[in-house]
């Protein structure tokens, strides 16, 4: 039954990624492509006024190392199909977990309602603090601490997501389905914006970044996003909805089953 | 619970916890070294030597949010 679910998920996270990648072929890569070409004339610039000889290397071409052409093809969509996968597998044991828990709601309902919940707690909440930044936007010494603020963010996120949800479940039998969620909406809202003021600020870009390439970036990364967790919310909901169906025919429920 | 009534036909029926758990150990662990090897390998942590894999999904990681170089 789980494993069946969570084999259901990691293939419409393999959908999802595929589908994501087709969205940023056209609309992620073109501004991938202009910062890099900002980060090279950065680098050309800082290069010609250096005094010769103490030039940083360039490491440009490395050897054996993907090129743009490898970068933006295959190990895009390696990238967003391994991903999808796993955030898809992940998805599916939540949903195996939540399923039957949290009051009536059936499996496409719940499917729905978990992929907007993890919409809002993986990505929408850490890109609030820490957007995600195109190459050349970041320093290179920094990566520890922005990579650890950001997966402290995330996990805040997700945790406090997880604890709205046990709330809404104690008060869904006193408050109803509708109050419930809203009480416990809100004090998710009110956990995040203490956690978003307390955390610290990165702001690392540098001066004549074009704001358009920053701003089609960040749209297009949430796009893609958005695409993997709608390909995910409802296709998982469609693919669950039958497994269960299923199981509840072999607990000798199939006469209310539709 | 049986008042609500947008309810589907059926009530859903809760998988038991001890048959999701241990799916859920080793299947949620093995699915997290994975989004860790997209998202973070190569970066501010390294368990293989070399930039290869950074390299390779690097546009994959910096479009999917993640903190890159």
């Amino acid at each position: 039954m789980v494993g069946s679910l969570l084999m259901r998920g990691m293939l419409i996270g393999v959908l999802a990624g595929l589908v994501a990648f087709g969205f940023a072929r056209i609309f992620g890569e073109p501004q991938v492509d202009l910062a890099i070409a900002f980060e090279e004339q950065m680098a050309a610039t800082e290069a010609a006024q250096a005094p010769a000889g103490d030039q940083p290397a360039m490491e440009e071409t490395d050897e054996g190392l993907p090129g743009r052409g490898t970068q933006a093809g295959l190990g895009l969509i390696t990238g967003l199909v391994v991903y999808g996968a796993a955030v898809g597998g992940i998805f599916a044991l939540v949903f195996a977990f939540a399923y039957g828990r949290l009051g009536a709601i059936g499996a496409r309902g719940l499917s729905a309602v978990l992929a907007l919940a993890a919409f809002a707690s993986v990505v929408l909440v850490p890109l609030l603090k820490y957007p995600a930044n195109p190459p050349a936007v970041s320093l290179d010494e920094t990566i520890g601490a922005r990579t650890t603020l950001y997966f402290v963010l995330l996990v805040l996120s997700v945790g406090g997501m997880a604890l709205a949800f046990a709330l809404a479940r104690r008060l869904l039998a006193q408050h109803g389905t509708w109050n419930a969620t809203l009480i416990a909406s809100a004090a998710y809202v009110a956990f995040i914006t203490v956690v978003l003021i307390a955390m610290p600020t990165i702001n690392e870009m540098p001066a004549g970044f074009s704001p358009d390439v920053l701003w089609n970036f960040r749209i297009s990364s949430v796009g893609i996003q958005i695409i993997i967790w709608a390909v995910i919310g409802l296709g998982f909901g469609v693919l669950a909805e039958r497994v269960l169906g299923e199981f509840r025919g072999s607990a000798r429920l199939a006469g209310s089953y539709r | 619970m049986s008042d609500i009534t947008f309810a589907p036909a059926h009530q859903p029926v809760a998988i038991p916890i001890a048959e999701v758990l241990p799916w859920a150990i080793f299947g949620g662990l093995l699915l997290m070294i994975a989004i860790y090897f997209v998202g973070a390998e190569e970066g501010a942590t390294s368990l293989i030597s070399g930039m290869y894999i950074h390299e390779f999904v690097h546009d994959g990681r910096h479009l999917l949010g993640f903190p890159c170089h």
